[in-house]
């Protein structure tokens, strides 16, 4: 009995009842309670990126791989810096920025308005739903002979594409949100006598907000995507045409400074958008 | 007179003149709602006059709340003739406060008049709330969320103020502040009220008269003559709470007896 007497049923004293002590913040000593990080978090973050950077560099310096396989990040920093002082990254970056944009600017409100449509009225929902659920499969860089038929190679290609591109991840999103508003909200109105407008201005719009928000993420993506693609193709300008003539002469520094800025360019948008997010969705709980 | 123009809500009858008493702001006939095969609501005949505060009692499927949503306007399926005023609010059990928009803005939503926000502020003081006008819903308790409901119910000051159980989400310590904001709100306002809800004391507390639905007519009507204010402890209270419970089906000898025996 002397043996267990520090079981907690024992010091209790209760037979037949199995009691458990609980793990509280007394049985911790100071220091443990607020464990300190040898290394902080975001450096250690870091280290993964660097480590493969310093064996990239080290591949490249011992000559374990060719600068015709792929160039050393030295050698890319200091292409990336020529490309930036000499003015072609500057104008190949503006040319494929304004493509990407005048895209969007385009595609955007036409998945927009296809999604009000679609979500606000029966026939709309009719016309237009089944149709762009069934367009959504054709794959969408299958288009480019169609396209290129249609406008020629020039700027008009690409930018539909991109339009193209953009419109379904807008339209789905969007019109699955208002397809789905809560319909005690909408009662909600109905007892208030919101005129039709009011209701769609104050209710339904702000409730596919969050979702149209997605979808313009989504579609950010999507662009740059098609971008590199149909600059690739048929392009006089831009970033896939500087990757397309690299790679011709075997310039694989330069062919890396453009997948850098590519993804650069899609990251900066990214975070663009989720700034925006974060600013106008403040009412939803967890913000 | 009323100050506003009573509003028809006929649904499948034609539509006759209405002839409404100068005291008489709710008047329902032959008020019938079917769900298929099922009578929910069957003939059912209905008053209630200006600034009357009635409470409709029923078990949980009795058709409380359809009968609610009829005289809302929010039923298009019913049959009989409904005349309600045109200035009237509902409170559901749920606040319903818009999550985007501010607790002021939900208050004075659809409300038109170039001092619609004045109001609403006015509003939000009374209701306890001065404060949080331009707080977010999320930030509200339920309580607070219920008050400011309340409040975009009555900134619009309704003849008819039809409340869909609108405090059977609340803890009882919340509820009896409710009951307190409401009496003294209601003496301000005195707006008719139909109160829905399954809580017999509440309906004591707080009604001029008592209704009880039981298979989807009105089985019992009666007038609370309970001197104000109300005590739960009151002999007439006690009594009248007694022949509510036996008409809603709820034996309470029985019903303790039982609680014991699962002692």
């Amino acid at each position: 009995m002397t043996a267990v007497a520090n079981r907690p049923e024992q010091l209790l004293g209760l037979p037949g009842v199995r009691l458990v002590d609980l793990k509280t913040a007394d049985e911790l000593d100071p220091e443990q309670r607020r464990p300190k990080r040898r290394v902080p978090r975001s450096i250690e973050r870091l280290a993964g990126v660097v480590l493969l950077l310093a064996l990239w560099q080290l591949a490249a310096s011992l000559g374990w791989i060719s600068p015709r396989v792929l160039a050393g990040p030295a050698n890319v920093a200091s292409t990336f810096w020529d490309m930036v002082t000499d003015g072609t990254l500057g104008d190949a970056v503006w040319v494929s920025f304004q493509r990407v944009a005048i895209g969007m600017l385009i595609g955007v409100p036409v998945g927009l308005l296809l999604a009000l449509f679609s979500g606000l009225s029966r026939v709309g929902e009719d016309l237009v739903d089944s149709t762009m659920h069934t367009l959504r499969f054709v794959p969408i860089i299958g288009l480019m002979p169609l396209i290129i038929v249609w406008f020629g190679i020039g700027e008009t290609a690409k930018i539909s594409l991109i339009v193209i591109g953009v419109t379904f991840p807008i339209y789905v999103n969007t019109a699955n949100a208002i397809k789905t508003i809560d319909p005690r909200n909408l009662e909600l109105a109905r007892t208030l006598e919101l005129s039709r407008w009011a209701t769609i201005r104050r209710v339904v719009l702000p409730a596919a907000l969050p979702s149209f928000l997605v979808g313009l993420r989504m579609a950010t993506g999507i662009a740059w995507l098609l971008l590199v693609f149909s600059e690739q193709l048929n392009a006089k300008s831009g970033i896939g045409y500087l990757m397309i003539k690299a790679q011709t002469f075997f310039l694989t520094d330069v062919i890396v400074v453009c997948l850098l800025v590519y993804a650069v360019l899609g990251l900066l948008s990214d975070i663009g958008i989720r700034l925006v997010e974060g600013k106008v969705l403040r009412w939803q709980p967890g913000r | 007179m009323l100050d506003h123009e009573p509003e028809v809500l006929d649904a499948l009858d034609q539509p006759r003149p209405t002839v409404v008493d100068d005291r008489t702001v709710v008047r329902a006939t032959s008020v019938t709602r079917r769900f298929g095969d099922r009578v929910v609501l069957d003939d059912i005949d209905l008053e209630i006059r200006k600034g009357e505060f009635v409470a409709l009692l029923g078990r949980s499927g009795s058709g409380k709340s359809t009968l609610l949503r009829a005289l809302a306007g929010l039923d298009t399926g019913v049959e009989g003739r409904i005349t309600v005023p045109a200035a009237r609010s509902v409170v559901f059990q749920d606040p319903r406060l818009l999550p985007w928009s501010t607790v002021l803005d939900n208050v004075v939503l659809g409300l038109k008049g170039a001092d619609a926000r004045d109001q609403g502020r006015e509003v939000l003081d009374e209701v306890g709330l001065g404060g949080h006008g331009d707080a977010w819903p999320k930030t509200l308790s339920g309580g607070e969320a219920q008050r400011a409901a309340l409040a975009r119910a009555l900134v619009r000051q309704p003849e008819l103020l039809l409340l869909d159980e609108p405090f059977g989400a609340l803890d009882a310590l919340t509820r009896i502040r409710m009951h307190v904001l409401l009496q003294r709100l209601c003496a301000r306002y005195t707006p008719a009220v139909l109160l829905v809800t399954h809580d017999v004391d509440e309906a004591l507390l707080l009604a001029d008269r008592v209704l009880v639905l039981t298979d989807g007519g009105i089985s019992l009507d009666v007038p609370v003559e309970i001197a104000t204010p109300r005590l739960r402890g009151d002999q007439a209270f006690i009594s009248l709470r007694s022949r509510l419970l036996a008409e809603l089906g709820v034996d309470e000898v029985a019903e303790g007896d039982h609680r014991k025996d699962d002692q």
